[in-house]
């Protein structure tokens, strides 16, 4: 292999923000027609590395060289860098949402005649891109109709106008589903057959052992190490050891269940879609929650999961159609989040930087943002007590930070999300539910909020945690059901589930049988 | 070197609102100065500054209730319209229907409530974007005051000009001052100096690390300063002048609206409903309840301001409050919030309105005309928040944070790194 040409090389790159060096040192040898990937945990510096290469932090502004194409190169922009064919695809797409997909492969880079636009040829060489990336759709449709794997092909089909070498993807797969993230994976593997040389970004480390060459491994800001993956024996166990520095001996915390009495029952839950009022988007489920429990909701990439989860708290998805809630034995009605935060039910979802924080705010206002009324005396907020109360769950929860008068958006994933639980265990609900809990956040803060949802059950809450990773839910959930186009397709007890039985159930469009 | 630090730190890059205060303070004190060179010492003459308060206070007003709309994400556009309408709809009634002047305020205050909830209810209930309700409002409103007056002038009467024109009365021993507002001079230090004590000993309460106490003193020093000063200019007035009625009314607005918005949770909501719609309405806020309310509360403003407005000029007439509008969304701007919503503060946006009265005085008092006052006016909007957005991307703190850097190249950027994987860009604000 090592006689294979380099394609690029980072020498020692050392890049200082005022007050932290996000990088030091950093060393990557890429060579000629390999899929690389690099990993490490959130905040470990490899947006940075990246930003580097691709002249967003434009030459002089670091240390180190970059050797691209076996020459010195100095990018002063990212256009600088295109040029010289490298391009780099974000996880937020940088797409026009109302333009058609021939107008956005061509942002910037249009094809013209006379000064003009020459449509037509944009047309058949984008109808010729969107064959080298599998996609086969009109080029006039909007991007807005189409989902999101194929608006990353588009993404990339935009990198081919650009006659990309090196692509960069950085986390590439993070919003799709099993299907679109396996054809990803197919079209890089096409790429590497064609000499294309890829950089690929990830947290999804079984995706990684499947397709890339070789791994570099980054933390604090340090090159910790490169695997070969054919040669070095490497597995998901050796990339998460170099991540953290350390062996994570099990992937979930030790756990003895208390498991109590039936206190949270959903009957008959039907909810209408908010704009197709035909569409039912919750079709008659049931499901019971008990003290101490954590029960899982399985299901695929729009089988409704959150849609449920959301009618229920206060009704905040959709058009309630039918259905009771019990607590207690008691009948509630939860026509607001407000009704739903009074008798006890709490909702993280799943996407915390769009609907579940305010990333304006500091750590102490979004902890008691979901209850003011608990910190408020004779209508004023009582500060100290605010700041108290965040504190305490800096501490309990070891949220990373100076203190808690710093903004959310300054936190790394992990420690947003731990925000955002502190911000729901403040309003000291009876039943959380949590949507994605651990999606995009890094190994080692995954562990440590399994380990927290464990205490919250442990106190003899309910807990329903509604995730994409089986692995996930089989090892953390007491009690699995499955969701399938709304409806509750099936339910498995911990020590039945494997991902079998349960994708077979999550792929059954027959509703439970009530026992 | 540590020392310059904290004062950065504390004084203009600290996140609690004293801090910003300050800063903001600073900014005016150095445009107070320039002018009073550039004047030849007019601007701080008594006559000069109850002039300025008294011509300043409506717009003032509109700065309180349009900060709140900002922060909502949301413009008004309407409120000179709504102003104007309520002056000619308070004068008129007052002249036909013999309605005592304070019945008249209550009345004013009313018009203004229906129109804000008629305004609130196309914004909160039906989802029409609040500059084409308000630009709608604008029209309307403006063209109500037409209809009714006849485009005629209204006079009011004698009584309902104290909220525009009238001072705080003589009483007391024969000081050479105007007692009255040397008493209220007086209880503003005093407040000043218990608030600093009360935010020291909260911060010792949270544990949390105090400021050094040579900053507190110094901005102590310097707020009561700025106090002494400015009360003794108002109580040694021509006599019978002294601090205006409208500046008091504008005084009481500004304290209880900056304690709402900091201290209570109705005020937090706006804050999240503009910084995030959707996450505050999952955290269980009521959405279109706050949106209601903030554009209500902007109409009542406006009609307080429009009263006042009439009440100084002893009549309404068909032109009132065309421009205010622009004037106050001028003053929020300028006063820190940034166009997105989510961030801004009263206080600010009062340090905005008076530079930008300071301005027109100053410019005024040296002979430019109001063509050119325009010019530079608007060149003043779009390099403060040009300057800001700046400073802002460099990752370094704010206008004045970027002047004292000038004076001290090798001192350390303020420690805000805006790099990581996980960082989001910073809303853009002016001036804190």
């Amino acid at each position: 292999m090592s006689d294979v040409p380099i394609l690029l090389e980072m020498r020692s790159i050392t890049k200082e923000f005022p007050g932290v060096k996000a990088l030091s040192d950093v060393n990557l040898v890429v060579r000629a027609g390999e899929v690389h990937a690099i990993v490490g945990e959130n905040g470990a510096g490899k947006s940075t590395l990246m930003k580097v290469l691709s002249g967003v932090y434009p030459y002089g502004s670091y240390d180190g060289d970059i050797v691209y194409r076996g020459e010195v190169s100095r990018f002063g922009d990212i256009r600088a860098s295109e040029r010289a064919g490298i391009v780099i695809i974000h996880q937020e797409l940088a797409l026009i949402p109302h333009m058609s997909i021939t107008e956005n492969i061509f942002l910037g880079n249009e094809p013209r005649k006379n000064g003009a636009i020459d449509w037509k040829a944009a047309n058949r060489q984008a109808l010729e891109l969107m064959a080298r990336v599998g996609l086969r759709e009109d080029p006039d449709t909007l991007i807005k109709d189409i989902g999101v794997g194929k608006q990353q092909l588009v993404e990339i089909a935009k990198a081919f106008a650009k006659n990309v070498k090196l692509l960069i993807l950085d986390e590439p797969t993070a919003a799709l589903n099993e299907d679109d993230s396996q054809h990803l994976l197919d079209l890089l593997r096409g790429f590497r057959e064609r000499g294309i040389t890829s950089i690929i970004i990830s947290h999804k480390l079984n995706e990684i052992e499947a397709i890339a060459d070789r791994i570099t491994i980054i933390r604090d800001g340090h090159t910790i190490e490169t695997l070969d993956v054919k040669g070095d024996g490497v597995d998901e166990d050796r990339i998460v050891r170099g991540m953290v520095g350390r062996e994570l001996h099990s992937r979930f915390p030790d756990h003895e269940p208390k498991i109590g009495e039936v206190f949270f029952e959903v009957r008959d839950w039907t909810v209408r879609h908010p704009i197709s009022a035909e569409r039912l988007v919750a079709k008659h489920s049931n499901f019971v929650v008990r003290r101490g429990e954590i029960v899982g909701f399985a299901g695929l990439m729009g089988a409704g999961r959150t849609e449920l989860a959301m009618s229920v708290f206060g009704r905040s998805y959709g058009v309630y159609e039918s259905g009771t809630i019990y607590k207690d034995g008691k009948e509630i009605v939860l026509k607001t989040v407000a009704d739903a935060i009074a008798n006890g039910l709490a909702y993280v979802s799943e996407d915390r930087k769009a609907i579940g924080l305010n990333l304006l705010d500091d750590i102490k206002t979004s902890t008691t943002a979901a209850k003011l009324s608990k910190i408020t005396h004779h209508g004023v907020i009582d500060e100290v007590e605010e700041y108290q109360a965040a504190e305490a769950y800096r501490q309990s929860l070891r949220i990373k930070t100076p203190t808690v008068d710093e903004g959310v958006n300054k936190l790394s994933g992990g420690n947003q999300q731990k925000v955002v639980l502190a911000k729901w265990m403040f309003t000291d609900p009876d039943l959380l539910i949590l949507d994605e809990p651990t999606r995009g956040i890094d190994v080692g803060a995954k562990y440590e909020i399994y380990g927290i949802i464990q205490r919250l059950a442990d106190q003899g809450k309910g807990v329903i945690v509604i995730s994409s990773e089986l692995p996930e839910l089989i090892g953390l959930c007491d009690r699995i059901y499955t969701v399938s186009e709304g409806t509750i397709t099936g339910e498995v007890a911990r020590q039945d589930a494997d991902p079998e039985n349960l994708m077979k159930l999550m792929t059954s469009t027959k509703k439970m049988q009530t026992r | 070197m540590s020392r310059l630090k904290d004062l950065q730190k504390n004084l203009f890059g600290g996140t609690t609102s004293n801090a910003r205060q300050f800063g903001m303070i600073f900014t005016l004190v150095a445009i107070v100065v320039l002018f009073q060179i550039l004047t030849d010492g007019l601007t701080l003459r008594s006559d000069n500054l109850i002039a300025l308060f008294q011509q300043n206070s409506y717009i003032l007003i509109l700065a309180i209730g349009m900060l709140m709309v900002i922060v909502a994400g949301h413009i008004d556009l309407s409120v000179g319209s709504i102003a104007a309408f309520t002056g000619i709809m308070v004068a008129k009634a007052m002249a036909e229907w013999n309605l005592p002047w304070p019945v008249g305020i209550l009345f004013g205050l009313a018009i203004g409530a229906l129109i804000g909830a008629w305004q609130g209810f196309w914004v909160a209930y039906i989802g029409v974007p609040a500059f084409i309700v308000t630009l709608a409002g604008m029209l309307l409103f403006r063209g109500g005051n037409q209809f009714i007056g006849n485009a005629n002038t209204v006079p009011v009467p004698e009584g309902f000009r104290v909220i525009g024109s009238g001072f705080l009365p003589e009483t007391g021993p024969d000081t050479g001052y105007n007692n009255l507002t040397l008493l209220l001079g007086l209880a503003a230090v005093i407040a000043i100096v218990w608030r600093e004590l009360k935010g020291r000993r909260t911060r010792k309460e949270m544990n949390a690390e105090p400021i050094p106490m040579w900053i507190s003193i110094l901005r102590m020093v310097v707020m009561v300063g700025v106090i002494v000063f400015v009360t003794l200019r108002f109580a040694s007035g021509r006599v019978g002048t002294s601090f205006p009625v409208s500046g008091i009314i504008l005084a009481a607005l500004v304290l209880a609206y900056s304690f709402y918005t900091r201290n209570t949770a109705g005020g937090r909501h706006i804050y999240a409903v503009g910084g995030n719609p959707r996450a505050a309405e999952l955290s269980g806020v009521k959405l279109k309840r706050v949106n209601f309310y903030v554009m209500m509360n902007m109409s009542v403003l406006a009609a307080l301001a429009g009263m006042i407005f009439v009440a100084r000029s002893a009549a309404s007439g068909p032109q009132d409050g065309n421009g205010w509008e622009l004037d106050a969304i001028a003053a929020v701007f300028i006063g820190g919030a940034a166009v997105t919503g989510g961030i801004g503060t009263i206080s600010g946006s009062i340090v905005g309105g008076l530079v930008m009265a300071l301005l027109n005085n100053g410019l005024q008092l040296m002979g430019v005309g109001t063509d050119r006052v325009q010019i530079i006016k608007g060149l003043v909007l779009l390099l403060a928040v040009g300057l800001d957005v700046y400073n802002k991307r460099q990752g370094r703190f704010s206008i004045i944070g970027s002047i004292t850097r000038s004076f001290h190249r090798d001192t350390p950027a303020v420690p805000t790194p805006s790099s990581g994987a996980e960082r989001e860009p910073a809303k853009t604000t002016v001036a804190g």
